[in-house]
């Protein structure tokens, strides 16, 4: 499950900076049915999470009612340098995980 | 039938689910559930949605709280329900005073036009929401694509 993360390099300390991430992944929804008519089984990333440094600043659950190869968006506040790192989890016990390191001054 | 009855009544066929929409209940019983019992209030949330989606099955989404995110006043999570989705509770967001603001961005999948409804949870216990009707041309879920 491939994943691109998308945050500002460098930030001012206390800077409320926007954190992007898009997650390849189907979200089947289990309500489709394959070229024969079996219904295929849902598969959905159900939990996503944001650590940074370790602290967890953002936690999701989603269903099948987010699109294909979701996209999430929210904010943080650029406390000090080091890492955000997001993991998360489909119906299939899949898990991955993505991280990018932030500069922060001052 | 003349051009311009049969004009007049599709205009009016076509202004029927809107009004419909708007007459509805404007709270999910869902999102009672989810406040129990607690005051449930309109405003402080915006939800900005196309009023038009010509695909269900990707329509952006914004959902923004006017809280200052501190430790003594801030938005603990953010809940997405819609009206005729299989699955109604579409998605949670948990927030802390970290977030610094209270803004989420995301795409979602719709099966058909209703009204999507965004839920606050905030670290006082109220809830707050706010609804925005959306018409989708093409749904989700049930065209098998």
């Amino acid at each position: 499950m491939a994943a691109r993360i998308q945050i500002p390099r460098e930030a001012r300390r206390g800077e409320v900076i926007e954190v992007c991430i898009l997650i390849q992944h189907p979200m089947e929804t289990g309500y489709r049915h394959d070229d024969v008519g079996h219904l295929i089984k849902r598969n959905v990333i159900n939990v996503l999470s944001c650590r940074y440094n370790g602290v967890e600043v953002f936690r999701a659950d989603l269903s099948s009612g987010i699109s294909a190869n979701p996209y999430v968006q929210f904010y943080t506040v650029a406390e000090a340098s080091g890492d955000l790192e997001f993991t998360w989890a489909d119906d299939e016990g899949q898990r991955g995980s993505e991280r990018q390191a932030i500069v922060v001054k001052g | 039938m003349r051009r311009r009855d049969f004009l007049a009544s599709a205009v009016g066929a076509l202004a029927l689910p809107g009004a419909a929409l708007a007459q509805a209940d404007p709270v999910d019983p869902l999102v009672r559930a989810l406040a129990n019992g607690a005051p449930l209030r309109k405003g402080k949330v915006a939800l900005v949605l196309p009023q038009l989606a010509d695909n269900g099955n990707s329509v952006p989404i914004r959902i923004t709280v006017d809280s200052p995110m501190t430790p003594a006043d801030h938005v603990k999570s953010i809940h997405l329900y819609s009206e005729r989705n299989p699955v109604p509770n579409m998605a949670n967001f948990y927030l802390s005073p970290r977030a610094g603001r209270a803004e989420i961005n995301s795409r979602v999948r719709l099966a058909g036009s209703q009204r999507v409804t965004a839920v606050a949870k905030l670290s006082d216990g109220s809830f707050w929401y706010a609804a925005a009707p959306i018409v989708v041309t093409l749904s989700a879920c049930l065209d098998e694509s």
